[in-house]
């Protein structure tokens, strides 16, 4: 199975979940947009962090 | 210069503060400030698309209450005529926010504290901003309501997604206007246009009563043609606010006092390595110029900043899709497309990414302020290229063809992701104006507009004044 069938049919599958109507049209866009975001997220997951590092989801300054 | 011996024409160039002074001296009044900004708007904003609304009657009944104010000499913004980002409410206006979708909501009840506290200071709202829809744009196009168009150069872009903002001051529609900068949405259209753009420290100016993006990374904040402009301005909006969870509870600490501090003391680098990759010569020379005035001998590599804007990426891309999932469910045609697509993508970024990214921006978070244990001020540049043409889908960066509209902010979004305050200083190149990054530690926007201040009495930077004088003549009586 190639990525970019299995990353069409994880979108498919995302979709349906969260209920979202993904029109054929929309998917190579949605697609080429997916792959960038986990480009970027993969980016970030592979650096090192130790177990007790704490999130910022309200960053205070 | 008293508006009774200026031009015309100069009086549309005049700063905030100029304008302040001569009202608040009886030199001439609010209201024929406010009529002839009006008049200006009707005349070039069929060019430059940079309001979506004006409020002329409120602005004219605005204008002439400050007019018999007694205390009018004492308003530090008296009768200067302003305009907001249409994502900030506006009493009697729905917030649309660049969105068709908005446009069916009630309108707002009540303006934005912003608003209110520049208006408490004489300022006079005139009109809404054009944006890019949701704020999710670094171009300053909006499929609903046209692109905002760059007054050096009306085929180019203004930057979003505060793109009529950034129009709006740098054409001389208004001397004052506020905006939005999630990841860089102040500083590109700044940069952009040739202005001067505040983006305070995250949590320091309320965001209450305007439309969100991405919560944890959202600031509002003002751009000027003067950095006096910015500082009055921004001592006018501050103070906490209940109302936004995000907003600091503590007091104003006000900087105009401070401004001419001059640079004795600060120690200034220049960012490096991340900083300079991609980056056009335009963008280089604007830094150099900046550098060289401020005499940043040092560099600095802010750590792993590659890394903080992919994580600001994928925050906003979750954050955002968050926001608007209902609205997708229900509404999705009547997205701007491109828009829609991003924000589907963002509703699929499984959780555990986003959750690593928020651990990344903390440990990102102490590895930066330590290097204000050694510098007051690092310089970056605000964008990697000057203005591209409206349309322009791609550009070359580093050698890689990348999309424009997701990448204008590769410099900005690794400082706001992380929230330090920063003023983006215009850089009068030809033929196109560029912005260079003053940021700051948490809090100092006192020595981030102090260094600005320093630069732009230097004379190194500015903002130009663009060759509208064909279609000014009209709007002008």
């Amino acid at each position: 199975m190639t990525v970019t069938k299995s990353l069409d049919e994880f979108i498919e599958a995302a979709a349906a979940a969260l209920d979202l109507p993904l029109q054929a049209e929309w998917k190579d866009a949605v697609r080429a947009n997916l792959e960038v975001t986990l480009k970027h997220a993969a980016t970030v997951a592979e650096f090192d962090l130790p177990d007790t590092a704490e999130p910022a989801p309200v960053f205070k300054a | 210069m008293p508006f009774e011996t200026a031009s015309p024409v100069e009086m549309t160039w005049s700063t905030a503060t100029d304008v302040a002074d001569t009202v608040g001296r009886g030199e001439v009044s609010a209201v024929e400030v406010v009529e002839r900004a009006l008049a200006r708007i009707d005349g070039l904003n069929p060019v430059l698309n940079a309001f979506t609304a004006t409020t002329a009657a409120r602005a004219r009944a605005r204008a002439r209450a400050i007019d018999a104010a007694p205390n009018k000499a004492k308003m530090p913004l008296a009768g200067v005529p302003f305009a907001v980002k249409n994502l900030f409410d506006i009493e009697g206006l729905a917030t649309v926010a660049g969105s068709k979708i908005n446009r069916a909501h009630p309108p707002a009840q009540r303006d934005s504290p912003l608003i209110e506290r520049l208006e408490a200071a004489g300022a006079v709202l005139v009109g809404a901003l054009n944006m890019g829809e949701y704020a999710y744009d670094f171009t300053g196009e909006n499929i609903h309501d046209g692109a905002s168009r760059n007054p050096h150069d009306l085929a180019r872009m203004t930057g979003g997604s505060s793109g009529g903002s950034g129009g709006a001051v740098a054409g001389g529609l208004v001397p004052l206007a506020l905006g939005s900068d999630t990841n860089g949405s102040i500083r590109v259209p700044s940069s952009l246009c040739g202005i001067f753009g505040l983006k305070p420290t995250y949590g320091r100016l309320s965001r209450s009563r305007s439309f969100p993006f991405v919560a944890s990374l959202d600031h509002l904040g003002p751009f000027a043609r003067s950095v006096r402009d910015l500082a009055v301005s921004y001592d006018a909006m501050q103070g906490p606010d209940p109302d936004d969870p995000a907003c600091a509870q503590r007091p104003a600490e006000p900087v105009t006092a401070q401004l001419d501090g001059g640079m004795q003391g600060l120690r200034v680098a220049v960012a490096g390595s991340y900083f300079r990759k991609g980056a056009f010569p335009e963008a280089l020379e604007a830094l150099e110029r900046v550098a060289g005035a401020l005499q940043a001998h040092d560099e600095v590599d802010i750590p792993q900043a590659h890394r903080a804007r992919s994580a600001a990426y994928v925050i906003t891309a979750a954050e955002g899709a968050a926001l608007h999932l209902g609205r997708l469910k229900k509404q999705a045609h009547e997205f701007d497309p491109a828009v829609r697509d991003r924000l589907i993508a963002g509703a699929m970024v499984p959780a555990s990414l986003v959750q690593k990214a928020q651990l990344f921006r903390r440990w990102y978070r102490e590895h930066v302020l330590e290097l204000f244990d050694h510098h007051d001020v690092i310089l970056a540049p605000a964008t990697p290229c000057t203005a591209p043409r409206i349309g322009q889908l791609t550009f070359t960066l580093d050698g890689v063809e990348l999309p424009v509209r997701p990448n204008m902010g590769i410099y900005t979004q690794p400082i706001s992701f992380i929230g330090l305050p920063v003023v983006t200083v215009p850089v009068p190149l030809q033929p196109l104006p560029i912005g260079v990054q003053i940021i700051c530690a948490p809090w100092r926007e006192d020595i981030a507009l102090r260094a600005a201040r320093a630069v732009e009495q230097m004379g190194v930077v500015t903002a130009p004044r663009p060759r509208l004088e064909a279609t000014d003549r009209g709007c002008e009586s």
